[in-house]
């Protein structure tokens, strides 16, 4: 299901010296999708994003944006624009000339600039502030106008390097709605880097994990949180427990241990109250550790502590086998 | 006062618990007050001293007047009349002028553009300590020699002439490479470039180098980014070069007698003429103008740039 806004990586790799920060690397990113490139810090994907934007370059390899091949395009004339992480505003110019910037690289003229910088002030409701130095604006609002500037130059994809790190959590759950909302709205492809699941999770259609400079796993949040292909992706996405069997390895999710009168025999070693649910952690025979997440008032009907013994069960559906 | 100390310093490291009541703490502001004073004195003092008191006497001297042998404590506006009256003070104010416009447009050229290979074009930091420690190296001998070392190379004889003849390029020896406004400006090049690229390497190391990834996302050529990015953040550095440069030319006078051999001057050199005349109080007069026009244009730098807006 290919469609003309497509961007596509094809045996991308990036070299440092002898290290490999990305390492033969393909994917496509289907054009007007909200995509998140997630992993821990070092995998490559800042890396992979700033070859995107062509702010570093691609040692072997290209990339391919709407058909045309773009791997050694200067950024501007990409079709991609990057907000970057800190925002990188001209703390000289004001909130108008930093979004109005690269139409005054072009030459256009100032009313028509101003125009236009206006509007998109408007979109991510900065409007009134437009006079202001970056200095003057709070985290949130840097934020709005370092995308208005990064949409000003209509690109067919915006490239976000972890656009959302340097604000305070709640801060951090409103601006990412509004990211959601702006993309749907705008429908242009978002890329966008990331070391947090959750984030990952609420803003992705696609998710693309990466790990050790590779890809390790790449689908919609759902597949990659229900169905992690590797022991990596299960213990990075969080809320799985991996467990080793005689028949392999397996993922099994938090959610779907419970507390039962039957079931294998473990000694609690921490719980902790996490509001809707308990999460418990308990010790079971052979030195493995199980998360189990309760539900609070099933916990609360019969609680239990540090150094209790509980015989924990799930449903042999519910286990998943990893491939790695 | 031990006590006062103690609470300082028990009411600046602990949150409102420990603070003291509110009758106590007037006495504290009174004691912060006082603490502040006394930490800004030695150096108000060494300046009053050494910087104030001076300046104020050569302002009271210059209105007195001398005569060949003695000096009159007299209230006179003689010396003023005679300086700003006579040609000579307005041409060597030109020609000190000319001679500080013209070194500030090289030196800015020159230690900008080092500086702008420094801190942009050396990408590891070992290098570009190295390199700046380079550029130090010639402060490691003394004003005077580094000056005077350009003598035998630039003479009628001198290295560069014959150099240049032995080449073919002339076949006569250059006289304007020695004692004239030629060699002043060389040396004060010389002398002063790094006063430039010290503060602007300071100010382009503090530039986010993100900005600069903006600026050419957003589609900007190498030069627009020189034009609109760089340029408006080193301005401050920009600044405190030109006012360095533009004090220590202003103030010159060795420089120029060596290097123009007596044969151009400047005020600090009708300065210098007069002290060596004994005349004190014309000397002042001169020390005051001198003073006047260079404070005037460094007020006018800090009009055009609010330093304390962008440090």
């Amino acid at each position: 299901m290919r469609t003309g806004h497509d961007l596509e990586l094809v045996h991308v790799t990036k070299r440092y010296g002898d290290a490999v920060a990305v390492n033969d690397v393909s994917h496509l990113f289907r054009g007007g999708s909200y995509v998140c490139l997630l992993g821990p810090s070092g995998c490559g994907k800042s890396s992979t994003l700033r070859m995107i934007a062509g702010h570093e370059g691609v040692s072997a390899g290209s990339i391919v944006l709407h058909g045309a091949e773009v791997t050694h395009l200067p950024p501007a004339r990409r079709g991609t624009a990057m907000m970057f992480q800190s925002y990188a505003l001209f703390p000289h110019l004001s909130v108008r000339d930093n979004v109005a910037f690269s139409l005054r690289m072009k030459g256009v003229d100032k009313p028509a600039r101003h125009r236009r910088a206006g509007e998109l002030l408007e979109l991510v409701d900065m409007a009134r502030h437009a006079d202001r130095l970056p200095s003057q604006l709070s985290g949130g609002q840097q934020q709005r106008v370092a995308l208005a500037r990064a949409l000003v130059t209509d690109p067919q994809v915006l490239l976000l390097d972890e656009p959302l790190s340097a604000l305070d959590p709640f801060l951090r759950v409103r601006m990412r709605a509004e990211l959601k909302r702006l993309q749907r709205e705008l429908g242009i492809g978002f890329i966008h880097v990331t070391h947090g699941q959750d984030e990952a999770l609420a803003l992705a259609d696609e998710i693309v994990l990466m790990n050790d400079a590779r890809i390790e796993q790449a689908g919609p949040a759902r597949e990659i949180f229900n169905a992690p292909r590797t022991e990596f992706v299960a213990r990075f996405m969080g809320g799985h427990n991996v467990i080793a069997l005689p028949q392999g390895r397996f993922a099994l999710r938090a959610d779907d241990v419970r507390l039962a009168p039957e079931g294998a025999e473990a000694v609690v070693r921490a719980v902790e109250y996490q509001g809707g649910h308990v999460a418990l952690t308990a010790r079971m025979a052979g030195e493995q550790e199980l998360l189990a997440l309760i539900p609070e008032a099933a916990f609360f009907a019969d609680p239990k502590h540090p150094g209790d013994a509980v015989r924990l069960a799930w449903d042999e559906g519910r286990l998943h086998r990893l491939h790695a | 006062m031990p006590p006062e100390t103690l609470s300082l310093a028990g009411s600046a490291g602990t949150p409102p618990l420990a603070r003291p009541a509110a009758p106590r703490r007037a006495s504290w502001r009174g004691s912060r007050h006082l603490t502040g004073w006394l930490l800004a004195a030695p150096l108000a003092l060494v300046l009053a001293l050494f910087l104030v008191a001076p300046i104020a006497m050569i302002a009271v001297v210059s209105f007195w007047t001398a005569t060949e042998f003695s000096i009159v404590p007299a209230f006179s506006l003689e010396n003023y009349q005679f300086l700003l009256g006579s040609g000579v003070t307005w041409r060597v104010l030109l020609n000190t002028v000319k001679y500080a416009a013209i070194t500030w447009a090289i030196t800015l050229t020159l230690g900008f553009t080092v500086a702008y290979f420094l801190a942009f074009h050396v990408r590891s930091q070992a290098w570009q300590t190295a390199l700046f420690l380079l550029c130090t190296i010639p402060f490691w001998t003394s004003n005077i020699i580094r000056m005077i070392s350009w003598i035998p190379f630039l003479g009628r004889e001198g290295i560069a002439n014959s150099a240049l003849l032995s080449w073919g390029v002339i076949d006569q020896p250059l006289d304007w490479l020695l004692f004239s406004d030629f060699s002043v400006i060389l040396a004060f090049v010389h002398l002063y470039t790094l006063f430039m690229v010290v503060p602007i390497f300071n100010t382009m190391m503090r530039i986010d180098r993100r900005l600069l990834e903006a600026a050419s996302d957003a589609g900007a050529s190498g030069l627009q980014t020189l034009r609109h990015v760089v340029l408006p953040l080193t301005r401050p550095g920009i600044m405190i070069g030109t006012i360095f440069v533009l004090t220590l030319v202003m103030g010159d006078f060795i420089t120029v007698r060596f290097m123009s051999g007596s044969q151009s001057a400047n005020v600090g050199r009708l300065i210098q003429n007069d002290i060596g005349l004994l005349q004190y109080p014309s000397a002042s007069a001169t020390s005051v103008l001198l003073l006047i026009v260079t404070l005037m244009v460094i007020g006018v730098l800090l009009r055009l740039v609010d330093i304390r807006k962008e440090l």
